[in-house]
């Protein structure tokens, strides 16, 4: 099932104005992307832990998603050094790692995870519909927002109905196994989920022209940029105009 | 299928962006407010069948269902595929906000191409059609694996064994995505023809 474990809570973050928090996350991993001094990266991996520290998220859920994330990252530990031209290091069989290749995954590895972190405490702490609305109030395109809203409040339904289909089909002896009868099996349940979108659309867009929409959403939801946020707002911009020097100057 | 954060150089990230705006908008454009809800609940379809697992030998793999993302939505993949990126970022932080534009391009870019180069023959007869429903699933993720080659080899030339890596390991799932493209197209020809493109109901 599709869970969102750090919607939950109250620290001070969570009542930041979503639309600050968003330009924050935004500029902030920019400026990690960007970047390459590791005294800039290890900086950063600092400011994502204090986030995370005083978002006080459940930080068993946290290593777990950050887990998740890293297999690509992981892949790279593998291959990069061993591909990466520079100074040989050391030796593995055939293989030989350079230092340049370590580098190069170290740095990917601190912006990949400071990135996430920042992103899991200031983002991930806020609620969809209010993403949207925040969005909205931040003049990106309605239907884009629509797109959205609606597409989140249909994944849970979908997610229902996927499982009714593929519980019918266990329910008559269908196990999976690499054969094609599998495939067509999955082909067909993912088919018969588009049908029943299709079909479901035609019946909520009826029932949305009834209510009177017109082609946007109206959120009663108020935003606030409160003297909290300005205290905030201050903090990071310092913090991440820091950051810049440090990694552009000279 | 897609880039994580940290990865790619600005220039790579900036481009990125710029087509997935450019690809946006002629989705939307294209994409009136009362095909909204329309795409907006294929869009989560899309978004739970890709979080479907089909085993392969011992492991198992993941849709990405791009192909067919495109046949059925046109130039409104980009906007949808957009969106679905921003969802899987928020609800599990896979991807991220700097590599959005990228990943939208790599998954969208070839949708629309589907849509063109295999839209007009999957209307055709089962013979034609389901060849191309097979080519069109394959493609689209082959498509979407020189992609990513192309995004990691212009950050980084030194990137390009790695990059050989990133399409060979996808070749399993492009015959897997292949395969099930074909069957869905068969089933979607016999029960709703008109979801695929070519046949849309007029809605005057």
């Amino acid at each position: 099932m599709i869970q969102e474990p750090f919607v939950c809570g109250d620290s001070q973050i969570h009542r930041l104005d979503p639309r600050f928090r968003i330009v924050v996350v935004a500029a902030y991993a920019f400026v990690v992307a960007l970047s390459d001094r590791f005294s800039v990266l290890f900086l950063g991996l600092a400011f994502s832990f204090v986030l995370i520290g005083i978002s006080r998220l459940p930080l068993f859920e946290v290593a777990k998603r950050l887990l998740l994330v890293n297999g690509f990252v992981l892949f790279l530990w593998f291959v990069v050094p061993v591909t990466f031209p520079g100074t040989p290091l050391f030796h593995l069989g055939p293989l030989t790692a350079t230092g340049e290749g370590l580098l190069v995954s170290a740095r990917i590895t601190i912006k990949s995870n400071a990135i996430l972190l920042t992103f899991i405490a200031m983002i991930a702490t806020s609620r969809i519909a209010t993403l949207g609305a925040a969005l909205a109030r931040m003049r990106v395109p309605e239907k884009i927002v629509l797109l959205l809203l609606m597409s989140y409040r249909y994944i849970f339904v979908m997610e229902t109905e996927y499982h009714r289909l593929a519980r019918s089909a266990t329910v008559r002896g269908f196990r999976p196994s690499t054969s094609i009868h599998t495939y067509r099996t999955y082909a067909y349940l993912i088919g018969m989920l588009f049908v029943r979108a299709q079909a479901r659309a035609e019946r909520v867009y009826m029932a949305m022209l009834c209510r009177g929409f017109s082609g946007k959403f109206h959120s009663l939801q108020e935003f606030s940029f409160s003297r909290k946020d300005g205290f905030w707002a201050g903090c990071t911009t310092i913090a991440l105009l820091g950051l810049g020097v440090l990694e552009w100057m000279d | 299928m897609h880039i994580s954060e940290g990865i790619l150089s600005g220039p790579v990230l900036v481009s990125g962006i710029a087509l997935a705006a450019a690809g946006t908008a002629i989705g939307l454009r294209k994409l009136d407010v009362d095909r909204i809800p329309r795409a907006a609940i294929l869009s989560a379809a899309f978004f739970v069948a890709s979080l479907v697992h089909v085993p392969i030998g011992a492991s198992s793999v993941h849709l990405i269902l791009n192909g067919i993302v495109g046949l059925i939505l046109g130039w409104g993949a980009f906007p949808v595929i957009l969106v679905a990126l921003a969802l899987q970022a928020v609800l599990f932080q896979f991807g991220g906000i700097t590599t959005l534009g990228v990943n939208t391009v790599i998954m969208a870019f070839p949708a629309v191409v589907s849509y063109y180069v295999f839209g007009p023959l999957v209307r055709r007869r089962p013979e034609i059609a389901l060849p191309a429903a097979f080519a069109c699933g394959a493609a689209s993720v082959f498509l979407g694996a020189l992609l990513v080659g192309l995004a990691l080899t212009l950050t980084e030339k030194n990137f390009l064994k790695v990059s050989a890596m990133v399409a060979a390991a996808h070749i399993p799932v492009m015959i897997i995505e292949g395969i099930i493209t074909a069957f869905c197209v068969a089933f979607l020809k016999k029960v709703q023809p008109e979801i695929l493109p070519g046949n849309e109901i007029d809605r005057a």
